[in-house]
């Protein structure tokens, strides 16, 4: 992924002018499905119409400044922590996509995000983060009236 | 005339205690979260509208408005005191700011650039609230059409003018409008690229793309280059007072950036790095002591920070009034309107003006508010940095994730949630601009349906946009802030070459 001053053309950037360009060809295909009610304009084709076109041109110009490596240059990137905050994410999404409420969940994610910013006191974080999620849930179910997926630990409460 | 009995009214409105009280919460929210590095007003004001959503319309854009004003102090402090702003527009601030900090004059320099603020925000309140009435009046005569070139130019303006580069801005504003496409279709009933997914179908949430763009994306952009970046925060040291000298040198630049600020700001062009940078280069060419540039010059503190602010005020004049959000920030008060059912623009002014009057008149409490709680209290923001960075992420993550679940229940919304995360980090690795996204979600529908009728009306002849001689003068604009950049940037690599 690091891109060094030699290299011409950007790999990467040419990735990403196919992601916009396959963007545009699927607003183009589902844009073929609309049907138009008035005689007279394209109505709801109108705006899709418009943004493939200028997707499909700035796929092209992002992907002229690909090959000719214009794109700006990268750190090095550290994939542990990403992971890391995208687990806990997913363990959170997981937990309130079975009914296990959001608390347990959130806990995790504090802790997560925390040991991926360096700290390494897992098992610290995890009561700190249930002790925020608490908090959290107080403050909203309580002061102002908004409701979060409960689960078991969150009836107790 | 006019403007100072709607002022009055508004100040009516604003001077009651509740309003009062929200422009407070406003502030001080708004200051500490424009101290903490990694979330600037555009995210609190994001983390903040799903819970705020059962409260009184005026109370909580008053307290936004309070917020927005805040960050920006806030931020400078932290672009005094770390060399890293949190925003783009502190960026010419800490430039001087933390060099006369790291000389033991943090104390004058973040005085100066409190009162500058100050100074900049009630001036470009004051043209706010003048030149409001004007461009209400204006915005009146304009049809669907004339919307339409309207936000053609301030789409270009956002995303292609004024950044780095007009490619990946464009790019950054079409995967906006792509996404503002995706729900029911409100005019014919279809849904459009919602793949038979029913969180899909009513729309993707401003909140959750901000949410996601900013919070989540910038704690993954953080987190995966830690082992790169290491921040140091400096104590302030010394008097927090400003000398006399120190008085001399700031107010002149106090004036010019304001001069600069406000005007930019004002026109739908987005953005305070433009103004906040033309400043510093004008106080550097100005200055009587130009050794001190570089090395701790309280003009170079001094000028861009009031610019700053003047620019954020000036940003309200098309919200308010046109309806046209030039920033990300602006982007969200005006989400925080759509929440309310409120739609900024002249239609507004005329049908609740004890509410735009008090938001109006409350900008100018709160920037008094922040004047008088900013340097005494600077001691208590500046322990808000020592709140570790582990800690800061994770308790960020946790209320973003909440906030988007307490709005909408439902594991598909997180997922989103992650997956705009995912976009945001991978923005800011290539170096694509986050508030065009933001920008072309929320401007995108009120666009085409603008589009929409004007067509409708011309029995769909796109010639109609050509006709009315206003949206021919905006489609022309839009298009010159479009071809300009690249112009421009062909001159540069001639200047180069020449060099």
């Amino acid at each position: 992924m690091t891109s060094s001053p030699q290299r011409r053309i950007d790999v990467a950037g040419l990735v990403i002018a196919l992601i916009l360009l396959g963007l545009a060809g699927l607003i183009w295909w589902d844009m073929t499905k609309l049907q138009i009610l008035s005689p007279y304009d394209l109505g709801p084709k109108v705006m899709p119409i418009i943004v493939s076109l200028g997707l499909t041109l700035l796929a092209v110009g992002n992907a002229i400044g690909a090959w000719k490596g214009d794109l700006p240059a990268r750190d090095s990137l550290d994939w542990k922590p990403i992971v890391l905050i995208l687990g806990g994410l997913a363990c959170l999404i997981a937990l309130i996509a079975i009914g296990g409420g959001f608390m347990i969940g959130t806990a995790i994610l504090f802790a997560a995000t925390s040991t991926a910013f360096g700290r390494r006191a897992f098992l610290m974080d995890l009561l700190i983060g249930a002790a925020i999620a608490v908090l959290i849930y107080l403050l909203f179910a309580k002061l102002l009236t908004l409701s979060l997926p409960a689960g078991p630990l969150e009836h107790l409460l | 005339m006019e403007a100072f009995v709607s002022l009055a009214n508004g100040l009516s409105v604003a001077i009651q205690p509740m309003n009062l009280l929200f422009a407070l919460i406003g502030v001080l929210l708004g200051t500490a979260v424009g101290v903490l590095p990694g979330i600037g007003p555009a995210l609190t004001v994001a983390l903040l509208l799903p819970v705020t959503f059962k409260l009184d319309p005026a109370g909580s854009i008053i307290m936004f408005a309070g917020i927005y004003y805040g960050g920006m102090y806030g931020g400078s402090t932290t672009a005094i005191l770390i060399n890293t702003p949190g925003e783009s527009a502190s960026m010419a601030t800490a430039l001087e700011g933390n060099k006369m900090a790291k000389a033991g004059r943090g104390g004058p320099a973040l005085a100066t650039s409190a009162i500058g603020s100050f100074v900049a925000g009630t001036i470009a309140t004051l043209g706010l609230t003048f030149l409001a009435p004007y461009l209400v009046d204006i915005a009146v005569s304009f049809g669907p059409e004339d919307y339409f070139a309207l936000m053609c130019v301030a789409f270009v303006t956002v995303s292609a003018t004024f950044g780095d580069s007009p490619v990946r801005g464009l790019t950054s504003l079409f995967i906006g409008l792509t996404l503002g496409l995706v729900g029911i279709d409100i005019l014919s009933g279809q849904s459009r690229l919602s793949f038979g997914i029913p969180e899909l179908y009513d729309n993707i949430e401003v909140t959750t793309l901000a949410v996601g763009l900013f919070a989540v994306g910038e704690a993954l952009y953080v987190a995966s280059r830690r082992h790169v970046h290491e921040e140091r925060l400096e104590a302030v040291r010394g008097s927090l007072w400003m000398t006399k000298e120190d008085w001399k040198r700031s107010w002149k630049p106090w004036l010019r950036g304001t001069a600069f600020g406000f005007p930019i700001g004002a026109l739908p062009a987005g953005g305070a790095e433009i103004p906040t940078f033309l400043s510093y280069s004008t106080e550097k060419r100005l200055t009587k002591y130009p050794e001190e540039f570089g090395k701790g010059a309280i003009e170079g503190v001094a000028g861009p920070e009031a610019a700053n602010n003047a620019s954020a005020a000036g940003t309200l004049v098309p919200l308010l009034t046109l309806g046209l959000p030039t920033s990300a920030t602006a982007a969200m008060l005006l989400a925080g309107f759509q929440q309310y059912g409120l739609n900024p623009g002249p239609l507004l002014f005329a049908e609740q003006p004890n509410l735009v009057w008090g938001l109006i008149a409350s900008l100018f409490i709160a920037n008094g508010m922040l004047l008088v709680l900013n340097l005494p209290l600077v001691g208590l923001w500046v322990r808000l940095l020592a709140i570790p960075q582990p800690w800061l992420y994770a308790g960020i993550l946790v209320f973003a994730t909440m906030g988007t679940i307490a709005a909408n229940p439902s594991p598909v919304e997180l997922i989103m949630l992650t997956v705009f995360g995912v976009l945001g980090f991978l923005m800011r690795r290539f170096d694509f601009p986050i508030a065009p996204v933001v920008v072309g979600l929320i401007l995108g529908p009120i666009a085409e349906s603008q589009l929409r009728r004007a067509l409708s009306i011309s029995l769909g002849d796109p010639m109609v946009l050509l006709q009315s001689p206003i949206s021919a003068t905006l489609l022309a604009i839009a298009l010159i802030a479009l071809i300009l950049p690249f112009v421009l940037k062909g001159l540069g690599r001639f200047k180069a070459v020449e060099d």
